[in-house]
């Protein structure tokens, strides 16, 4: 066996490295953590890159992973070696699938990243409530607790499943194995034939669906049958761990690598044992050396083989002295007698020590078992915690439900640690990285793991934590080197190295609880290395005097500007870190970490790689010692995380959040069913811009286009009488309000300076621009430093201002619109997002009224993921009410909503009218007042409050009935909004059964042309030409027109806005659509960073969008085929310049041109005709006369 | 018949009309239309190393923009493609394809903005087959602090480092904006140019009147354009170790004749072939031929500068006394 070769990977490459080698048909769709698995898949595919047979995998992408699992199925059925990658719900929209091909023995492996189900909230990170939604169907589960595992259990199941014929899910766990990265000794190809037996490859071709010998497979069987013939199968099954244990022992004389079903590791006559799966084993393994070499007698069972489960395999690895077992699950079965994994054991034990054949030998009594719930989407399980564990097992009554790694303080369940119980080995470096998102701290140090992984005999591993913004996110690298193996699948406890890679983030949180004594601490700084002392927080300074740090400081941004990397100081702080660390020498390290960026930039041209080049080698030079004094010299503590007006919650618990200290908030802290306060976005002051807006009044021409298109709702509009700022500070600014009677009106622009995010899109938008100097115009990014404290004052002066009444603003244009305050505000997005827009004006326009159902995706999480959330309340408490359940049902789920509203709405109505004699005219005035505007429903809010004071005063059974029910006599406007992945793929059988109720339920599909939360992959919106992932030859399809689709019904309200590309129409289309009395579809072009543009200048390319007709605008309105008009009136002109001229404008389309310039061409000009067809079919439509279906189910309802 | 052999770059063309970098020497249908045309030599469109610079840094920016900023946006929102063609490839892959399927000379172009570029550049043109290479030098000097003696001096050496670099013919292309144009060209022929090439036009600010944008455009050439090339080349005949190509306004048989005459060795055309198509070079090319070959000219080098400043009677119609005069020739109606 030679030296084998060593690699650095994550979890998903390593396991997808195989299962490509191995394949011959990949049925993909994206979903975190797994995505990367598809596309690495899909990548190699594309570039060729051959499965050991000798012939490219077929890889697809499908619109959902129920359309994988059954493109699998299909697959399978005729003979493919087949896989998918999956997670989560993902995992579960396979199931029906999954008992299907077990059921008909289909041999093939699909890969789960493991992931938390979505439950009271939805969570991307990792735990095994996925796969343990899928034990019972019949697949063979096998589980990898590492990288190195991800990958040898990986050919290992490809390996049994064809012995055996049972399929396998081969899983790890999301996050912490699937994006950890390691350096693993590789498996090569010799290795994978040596596994791959191809007789059994044959012998599964063999069994394909074949007319030549024809069989028939899915029957529907009766009751006669059906029992016995699922029972046919058990030899098979029955035979796995033999299979497996088999191929273990094969992988392991190929490798030298040796696995087990179970695997013991600790003292060999252990009285206390935990049982473990996962990653969580190699944590529990390290806390147990520790632990056995201080002479305790404690041991770990590593599950591996996890279905089938096999009993005595199990019993087997149990030193016979075993008294107290703990059974840790990365899952939760409420209601249940205890979580999967624990019962499996509990089973075992009592199988093999009462059961009809106990073992032999087997001591009695039988181990005490308890269970516990531990690492859930997650959630830090440290040595110190699995120290806990023991401790519980050793008190005198172990609980038999536990949980650990939080604090229960609601039902007592969790156990508790001393987090100082633990430190870490010296022979391992540690390094933290805080960096931010978009300066490349993660990229940089994923390759610092390649390097030293490479180039010295050092294990390494990555681990990278995210905050869950959108724009000015924060990120934190975790890095460990060590010469064994490093199985401590936790962040780094006590830090050796701390790099802090932007200044401000002191600001936020705690950054150096983490660094151990006498650690190096390396800071980015804008200020130089003598001042930079001055400018750090006391409590900074404190813990850099107490932990005796050894600070450097370099100014990053100014060496990596001065060599043209603009914000990416990724490559300096990587050089000083390396120079730093003395983990290689320095000319060694620079040519290491040069040969590293050209390896990851090389094929980007060379200027970029000179420009890396050249800051590597600037770097060190501008590295400086930084002197601390004996004692903190500031007077200045870090802000608070929120101000002192925010409301409790927000104080005791979000606050927590904001600075890190999510994990130490107890249970006692959270509501009972995810329900959560509204408008938290507004007490996180993130404060991320660098530039703000700034408002020249003396040029403005009252448009209001900077507050319209403001992403964030960083920029408000007030129009008010002089009177009322009389108030104002000094500094607040004001202009008469033009085109109204009144002179006294002043207009007021204000942008939020700390909720800013500084993308320019206002900048960029606005038309007023100086006689006398044109670049400057009516608004203009300045530096927030001169402005911060003047407009946090202007601000907070301008909210105190009164709102408008509603009643007055003609919200259907742009003025009277942002006139009305936003109830979507200050979220998360991405800086210039093009969607966020769009559901500001919404709340603007009848927020105080909406009901949201919102697909799983980007919106969601800008949307709804905590800390903070942006959808808000009026001053009277009312705005959007907003709930997501999950991608794929969106629309049913709005629907849901609509009919429960109705009903109650019905129901009220019903009651009133029986009430009404004795109500009096209000009764009638309610009951004739049905309409939705917004004068209607400001009366119907006058009306009800009337009858309440009535029903309070008249108490009977029915009274009380409506009193529950007489605020559904105010409109409601239900909305379920989403993606084009959501709408044009997983969801669109929802959405279109939606649009074919005729109910009124408004479905606005926020239209970014691509997967966009999941990292960009290919939706059937994905236009022709361009690239993305699954596409990386450029999409060669059409993209869909579900505009067209949904105009075939008659009855179904449709208008294609672009807000850049004409205002009035999105402002209209918003409010025909809530109007509109049936289904209504409003498709939202929404530019995003995956379009590869200057998301600054993202209105400017909705305006070219349109003007080259690849965006036509349109207005599809059954009400005035009703009248007897035509229903199709188009918003746009005929297209005015050649697609490519905007295309070549957006990288999405300009990449496929360096990349395959023929290809490209080719794309291009069918795109073209695709423009040109559609507007010409379009031009057709507006003349084409329909029966009003809308007026005849009019009629039909009448009657 | 006159014999209208032409020496230019060391190349031995058949007349003296090539075809100037434009966007129908981009590709090779048209150049091959353009030699089927009768072009005696093609050069290619620039290559821009701030195109080339500016792609790379775009293509970056899009890999960039969102790599590793979330959980969930992995690696970026690109997926990563076997071959980019961020640097020269596209240019050259035009080059070796125009190398391989025309017959007449192929003369590569090139337009830098760092010395470095210039040099790696020149040298990947001449490695990849070019004939000769015409250097686009355009610098705006707009720079206060920067004396026409600093600026001169950058030509200069950035041509001594080209020429240095490379060993096919050099040409020069320059625009006519010197203070002393004629003592300029001397030195750029001292300094190793094997040719100037008189005038280049480029882009020019315009503003939208509507949106108070600049906008840069070019507006095609007019073939009273011609006259300030005639002049200078006039001036320079005779007076410049260097060949001479006329471009600019040469539009017609009888603006490459007036040129020939003048002293150009060859004459390039650009707008009027985007105008009337490349068949249009047969036509002038049929003119040229008629116009000498009526007059029994022998060959074109027996015309070739014949009416430059050097062989008139009077030197001074190419000089400041030409405007004078047409001043009191001007007869008001």
């Amino acid at each position: 066996m030679a030296d084998p070769a060593h690699i650095s990977v994550d979890g998903n490459e390593a396991a997808a490295r195989i299962a490509h080698r191995v394949s011959e048909v990949i049925a993909i769709y994206p979903i975190t953590p797994a995505s990367p698995m598809g596309e690495l898949a899909d990548a190699w595919s594309q570039a060729g890159v051959c499965n050991v047979w000798g012939a490219v995998p077929e890889v697809i992408e499908m619109q959902s992973e129920a359309g994988a699992a059954g493109a699998v199925h299909g697959a399978l059925q005729t003979g493919a070696l087949t896989t998918t990658f999956t997670a989560s719900q993902g995992l579960l929209l396979m199931i029906p699938n999954l008992y299907k091909i077990a059921g008909q023995l289909l041999a093939s492996v699909i890969h789960v990243a493991a992931r938390s189900v979505a439950t009271h909230a939805l969570s991307i990170f990792g735990d095994h409530s996925d796969v343990m939604a899928a034990r019972q169907t019949g697949m063979a589960m096998l589980a990898s607790g590492s990288v190195q595992e991800a990958q040898d259990l990986a050919l290992i199941a490809h390996a049994a499943t064809l012995r055996s014929r049972v399929p396998f899910l081969h899983f790890f766990d999301g996050f912490r194995t699937s994006h950890e990265v390691a350096k693993i000794e590789v498996v090569d190809d010799e290795v994978i034939r040596s596994m791959i037996d191809d007789d059994l490859v044959v012998a599964h071709r063999l069994r394909a669906l074949d007319p030549d010998q024809p069989v028939l497979r899915g029957t529907a069987q009766n009751p006669d049958v059906f029992f016995q013939a699922r029972e046919a199968a058990n030899p098979h099954h029955l035979a796995v761990p033999d299979v497996v244990r088999a191929e273990m022992e094969r992988f392991a004389e190929l490798t030298g690598r040796r696995y087990d079903l179970f695997e013991y590791h600790g003292h060999p006559d252990a009285e206390r044992v935990i049982v473990i799966m996962g990653s969580g084993a190699g944590t529990v393994c390290e806390a147990v050396d520790a632990m056995v070499a201080a002479g305790e007698r404690v041991g770990v069972v590593t599950v591996r083989l996890y279905r089938p489960f096999d009993v005595a395999a199990l019993v087997d690895v149990l030193p016979a002295t075993t008294e107290r077992i703990a059974v840790l699950d990365r899952t939760k079965e409420p209601g249940s007698a205890g979580e999967p994994l624990y019962l499996d054991v509990v089973a075992a034990l009592a199988q093999r020590w009462t059961g009809p054949s106990p073992s032999e030998g087997a001591p009695s009594p039988v181990p005490t078992v308890i269970g516990g719930r531990y690492g859930l989407s997650s959630k830090e399980f440290t040595p110190a915690m699995v120290l806990g564990v023991f401790g519980e097992l050793e008190s005198e009554s172990p609980r038999r439900e536990v949980t650990i790694g939080i604090v229960d303080d609601v039902t007592d369940t969790s156990i508790a640690h001393d987090a100082d119980a633990w430190h870490e080995p010296d022979s391992v470096t540690r390094a933290v990285f805080y960096g931010l998102g978009s300066d490349g701290t993660v990229g940089a140090n994923k390759n610092s793991v390649k390097i030293i992984g490479e180039l010295t005999p050092l294990y390494a591993q990555g681990y990278f934590v995210y905050d869950s913004k959108k724009s000015g996110s924060t990120t934190v690298s975790h890095l460990r080197f060590g010469p064994d193996p490093i199985r401590s699948a936790y962040l780094v406890q006590e830090a050796d190295f701390v790099a802090i890679h932007h200044f401000g983030s002191f600001e936020r949180q705690d950054l150096l609880g983490i660094a151990a004594r006498g650690a190096t601490l390396l800071i980015n700084s804008p200020f130089p290395a003598g001042e930079t002392w001055e400018h750090l927080p006391a409590e900074v300074q404190r813990t850099i005097i107490e932990k005796q740090l050894v600070a450097w400081v370099v100014d990053g941004g100014s060496v990596a500007r001065e060599h043209g990397l603009g914000n990416r100081i990724n490559t300096v702080l990587q050089t000083c870190f390396f120079s730093l660390s003395g983990l290689l020498p320095a000319d060694r390290a620079a040519e290491a970490i040069k040969a590293s960026i050209a390896k990851t930039y090389g094929k980007r041209g060379e200027i970029v790689l000179q420009r890396n080049f050249s800051a590597v080698d600037a770097s060190v030079a501008a590295l400086r010692r930084m002197t601390v004094p004996d004692r903190a010299t500031s007077t200045r503590n870090r802000p608070a995380p929120v101000p002192p007006a925010a409301p409790d919650f927000v104080q005791r618990v979000t606050a927590r959040m904001i600075e890190g200290e999510g994990d130490l908030l107890p249970v006692s802290a959270f509501p009972i069913d995810g329900t959560f306060p509204m408008g938290t976005t507004r007490w996180e002051k993130r404060s991320i811009a660098a530039e703000i807006p700034i408002w020249d009044p003396e040029i403005c021409i009252d448009c209001a286009r900077c507050a319209l298109v403001c992403p964030h709702a960083a920029i408000r509009l007030k129009v008010l009488p002089e009177a009322e700022l009389a108030g104002a500070p000094s500094s607040f600014r004001h202009r008469p309000w033009k085109d109204r009677s009144d002179p006294t009106m002043r207009a007021i622009i204000q942008v939020a300076p700390d909720d800013c995010t500084g993308c320019g899109v206002c900048v960029s938008i606005c038309p007023a621009k100086s006689k006398e100097v044109v670049k400057h115009k009516s608004i203009n990014m300045e530096a927030k430093a001169d402005h911060l404290d003047v407009e946090r004052v202007n601000f907070d002066y301008f909210l105190s201002l009164p709102e408008h009444d509603r009643s007055l603003l003609k919200l259907d244009t742009v003025k009277g619109s942002q006139m009305a305050q936003p109830l979507f505000e200050f979220s998360g997005a991405c800086a210039g997002c093009g969607e966020t827009p769009y559901l500001k004006l919404l709340t603007q326009q009848m927020g105080d009224r909406m009901v949201v159902a919102n697909a799983t995706g980007c919106s969601s999480i800008y949307g709804g993921n905590l800390p903070t959330t942006p959808w808000a309340v009026d001053a009277e408490g009312r705005g959007p009410a907003w709930a997501n359940s999950l991608f794929e049902d969106n629309a049913e789920f709005g629907l849901g909503m609509r009919l429960a509203l109705d009903h109650h709405e019905a129901a009220a109505r019903h009651l009133l009218s029986e009430l009404a004699p004795r109500v009096g005219p209000i009764a009638i005035e309610i009951l004739e007042n049905d309409k939705g505007d917004e004068a209607a429903i400001a009366r119907q809010r006058e009306q009800v409050a009337e009858l309440r004071e009535w029903l309070e005063s008249n108490p009977d059974v029915l009274t009380r009935r409506l009193t529950s029910l007489a605020h559904h006599l105010i409109k409601r406007s239900v909305w379920s909004i989403g993606g084009d992945g959501w709408a044009y793929d997983i969801g669109f059988g929802g959405v279109d059964h939606v649009l074919a109720s005729g109910r009124d339920v408004n479905i606005l599909v926020l239209d970014t042309e691509v997967y966009s939360n999941t990292g960009g992959q290919t939706s059937k919106a994905t236009p022709r030409a361009a690239i993305a992932k699954f596409s990386a030859g450029g999409k060669t399809t059409a993209k869909k027109d579900i505009g067209m689709i949904a105009m075939a019904y008659g009855d179904v309200y449709v208008a294609h806005i672009a807000m850049g590309a004409n205002m009035t129409q999105t402002v209209k289309a918003l409010t025909e659509a809530a109007a509109h009395p049936g289904p209504s579809l409003v498709i939202a072009y929404s530019p995003c960073i995956a379009h590869g543009i200057d998301m600054a200048d993202m209105m400017g390319h909705q305006k070219m969008a349109a003007a080259s007709g690849y965006w036509p605008l349109y207005r599809y309105d059954p009400r005035r085929e009703a009248a007897g008009d035509h229903g199709l009136h188009l918003d746009s002109s005929k297209p005015k310049i050649p697609f490519k001229e905007f295309a070549m404008t957006e990288a999405r389309f300009s990449m496929l041109t360096r990349a395959n310039p023929e290809v490209a061409d080719e794309l291009m000009t069918l795109a073209q005709a695709d423009i040109d067809d559609r507007w010409h079919l379009y031009e057709q439509m507006v003349e084409v006369e329909r029966t009003a279906r809308y007026g005849i189910l009019e009629e039909e309802e009448d009657e | 018949m006159t014999d209208l052999t032409t020496r230019y770059l060391g190349l031995t063309l058949g007349h003296p009309i090539v075809a100037s970098s434009s966007p129908l020497t981009g590709s090779i249908d048209s150049l091959l239309a353009l030699q089927e045309a009768g072009a005696a030599a093609v050069v290619l469109p620039s290559l821009f190393e701030e195109q080339v610079e500016h792609d790379s840094l775009a293509l970056d920016h899009g890999f960039e923009v969102g790599a590793e900023f979330n959980a969930e946006t992995y690696g970026g929102y690109f997926p990563e493609l076997d071959d980019y063609n961020a640097g020269d490839e596209e240019y050259l892959d035009v080059l070796v394809a125009a190398k391989r399927e025309l017959t007449i000379p192929v003369i590569a172009s090139l337009n830098g903005t760092s010395e470095g570029g210039w040099t790696s550049y020149a040298t990947s043109l001449q490695d990849e087959g070019a004939d000769a290479l015409e250097l686009n030098i355009y610098l705006v000097a707009a720079d206060p602090d920067a004396t026409s003696l600093e600026v001169e001096d950058r030509y200069l050496r950035l041509v001594e480092s080209v020429r240095s670099a490379i060993d096919i013919p050099l040409a020069v292309k320059i625009g006519p904006s010197f203070s002393s144009p004629v003592n300029m060209a001397r030195r750029l022929a001292a300094a190793g140019a094997d040719a100037l090439v008189l005038f280049n036009r480029f882009y020019q600010p315009d503003i939208d009147l509507g949106t108070l944008d600049v906008s840069p455009d070019l507006v095609l050439s007019s073939p009273a354009e011609m006259r300030l090339i005639l002049r200078w080349i006039a001036i320079m005949r005779g007076r410049i170790d260097a060949e001479l190509a006329a471009t600019t306004g040469v539009h017609d048989a009888d603006g490459v004749v007036k040129l020939i005459l003048a002293g150009a060795d060859v004459t390039m055309m650009t707008s009027a072939l985007l105008q009337h198509g490349p068949g249009h070079i047969a036509t002038v090319l049929d003119g040229v031929r008629d116009w000498f070959t009526e007059r029994e000219y022998t060959s074109l080098d027996q015309a070739r500068g014949s009416v430059s400043q050097a062989s008139v009677p009077d030197p001074t119609a190419f000089e400041r006394a030409n405007y004078m005069r047409t001043l009191l020739s001007y007869a008001p109606e």
